[in-house]
């Protein structure tokens, strides 16, 4: 395994302790932007880095920040701390183990808009990761790393935490800013996007926690030396969340563009029970099942290969199915997971989930026929691209990638 | 007279201040958080009182209380426990988990125990998924994560939180077993 650059805790433990975090270059990244950097030449910094959006969307995270206009103040940043993808659980990690860098990250991204306000989102089953943060940011404003005039500059930044109350929505970056104001995690129209209307209607930067803690090895380590992992396009490395029927589940990282098969076998040791693998769900629920070929096994897990596999790498949450799954009990599940959190907003999402709900269950029942497969997938096929946000469109991919691949399984449930 | 101002006038004030000062609504959520450590609930009372503060009408609070799945608007079970079964979940057995816990505990998912102390639930993805089958206990306002879990090994906590209940009835002690995100 290559060396963690986001997981450093493995290898240094106690980072969770500003002593540790200081007494390893923490901050010193930090302390150099405020004294020595100008705010436009980060974001270009970041641009030259190549890094992406770590939360599912994989966009430039250099070009988001450079959309928000010079004309309107104050801009906000916000951590998308409200992680809640099936499968993905990488952030909690960070969170717990490696709490400062993500902090500086977020720190370096709030100098780099110079924004004076930065909001973490945390989901709310996160209460208690967020009060220790409580506790961190009030360590770190006495410290005087956090607070008015930094190192005696005319720069002066406060970091809040905010608890979400369990709502996946609120993961999608206009439906979290709608929840942050004080309403229902409901997405709003776009445009205008965040970088120009965002929080309270201010240009806002919306990062995810990944995302955020790849920050201080970009401006402490260097661009060069983040390129040095990953491929041209997918630079650095990446948090895999890797779960289902593999023996080692966890979080790896890995340089992006490993391939499946390393994380599978290598790092996962292989399937339970030494079974077949049946397919892979890259980005979790959110996921198409893409079956579990030679050729899909040594795809290299990078934004561009996966995408030629019909699918997002998304928050790299690698969910593995293996012989003995069911494809359409999954389908069955994740169809429910999607109608239970669908916000209610748009048409297409709210009713076309409901309808999807009802006919799995009348598929697993039993009690289905083989028209229902097709009304299934005609209810699919008609909300796609009609939704509001992802939530809906992601809802439905899971279910027409398993009845065109699996299509046995579903079969199953209805020839008697 | 407005009880959580009362009772919680610096915590109101530390919440408020999180936020621009024309922007007192963003408050609504931390201080329903606030309610619910108190009570468990946020009762109709409350519901107005949180209004109050943020300059909106009750209906809207009440509509965040409806929305987001850890608000309860009535009292419930004094340990709620939150079973995902979620595909990565249950890929692990997080299911068959739940049913064999369902029946050592006669009761249905989404049911309470007569005695109001135990609820069990069937909740969607708590990001543990690499340590399922696992559960979530919600204890007031408190979240405890339980990982790696069999039907015994839950039995053997769950009994030891209802002993030590008994003891203490009004608010049951954290358990002293992990549980916690640290």
């Amino acid at each position: 395994m290559s060396e963690n650059l986001l997981l450093r805790h493995r290898q240094t433990p106690g980072l969770n302790q500003s002593k540790i975090y200081l007494e390893n270059e923490g901050f010193s990244a930090w302390k150099k932007a405020v004294t020595s950097l100008k705010p436009e030449d980060m974001v270009n910094e970041v641009k030259a880095s190549g890094l992406r959006g770590r939360g599912g969307a994989g966009f430039p995270t250099g070009l988001k920040w450079s959309f928000l206009p010079n004309t309107i103040w104050p801009h906000y940043v916000v951590a998308n701390a409200d992680e809640s993808e099936p499968g993905t659980f990488k952030d909690r990690e960070i969170l717990e183990y490696n709490p400062y860098q993500f902090l500086e990250g977020l720190m370096l991204a709030s100098y780099a808009v110079r924004a004076q306000a930065a909001y973490i989102y945390f989901r709310g089953e996160f209460w208690q990761i967020a009060q220790k943060f409580d506790e961190r940011i009030a360590e770190l404003t006495a410290a005087g790393y956090l607070g008015d005039h930094l190192f005696g500059t005319d720069y002066s930044l406060r970091v809040y935490t905010h608890l979400g109350a369990g709502a996946y929505i609120c993961g999608e970056e206009t439906a979290l800013l709608e929840s942050l104001e004080g309403k229902m995690g409901q997405p709003r129209l776009r445009p205008p996007f965040p970088a120009v209307y965002g929080l309270f209607g201010m240009p806002t930067v919306i990062n995810n926690v990944e995302t955020l803690t790849n920050l201080p090895i970009i401006f402490g380590r260097g661009v060069e030396f983040f390129r040095s992992y990953g491929t041209e396009k997918s630079p650095g490395t990446k948090i895999f969340s890797l779960s289902g029927r593999v023996k080692k589940p966890g979080n790896y990282e890995l340089p992006l563009g490993t391939t499946f098969r390393e994380l599978i076998y290598k790092y996962g040791e292989g399937i339970i029970n030494d079974a077949k693998p049946k397919a892979i769900m890259p980005a979790g629920a959110s996921s198409a099942l893409i079956p579990a070929t030679e050729a899909a096994l040594d795809t290299h897990m990078d934004y561009e290969s996966v995408g030629t596999l019909g699918c997002a790498l998304g928050s790299a949450s690698v969910i593995i199915l293996d012989e003995t799954t069911d494809t359409s009990a999954l389908v069955d599940d994740t169809v429910h997971f999607f109608k239970h959190e669908s916000c209610g907003k748009c048409t297409p999402c709210r009713e076309g989930t409901f309808w999807m709900s009802r006919i799995t269950e009348r598929i697993q029942s039993g009690k289905g026929s083989k028209e229902d497969i097709e009304l299934l997938k005609s209810v699919a096929m008609g909300m796609q691209n009609k939704c509001l946000c992802a939530l809906g469109e992601f809802s439905i991919v899971a279910v027409l990638s398993a009845i065109e691949n699996f299509r046995a399984d579903f079969d199953a449930h209805v020839e008697s | 007279m407005n009880e959580i101002l009362k009772k919680h006038a610096h915590k109101v004030n530390v919440i408020l201040s999180k936020y621009p000062p024309e922007q007192k609504r963003a408050a609504v959520m931390p201080l329903l958080h606030l309610v619910q450590q108190d009570a468990g609930f946020v009762s109709r009372t409350a519901l107005e009182d949180v209004a109050e503060i943020c300059g909106v009408t009750a209906t809207e609070v009440a509509s965040i209380v409806g929305f987001y799945t850890l608000f309860h608007d009535h009292a419930g079970a004094k340990i709620r426990l939150q079973v995902c079964t979620d595909v990565a979940c249950d890929l692990r057995g997080a299911r068959e988990y739940l049913k064999n816990l369902c029946a050592a505990l006669n009761l249905q998912p989404g049911e309470t125990s007569p005695d109001g102390l135990v609820e069990i639930e069937e909740v969607k993805c708590l990001a543990a998924c690499d340590r399922a089958p696992m559960f979530q206990a919600q204890i007031g306002d408190e979240l405890e994560y339980h990982e790696n879990q069999t039907v015994d090994k839950t039995l053997d906590w769950l009994s030891s939180m209802l002993a030590s209940m008994k003891k203490t009835p009004e608010k049951p002690a954290k358990s002293a077993e992990g549980g916690s995100h640290e």
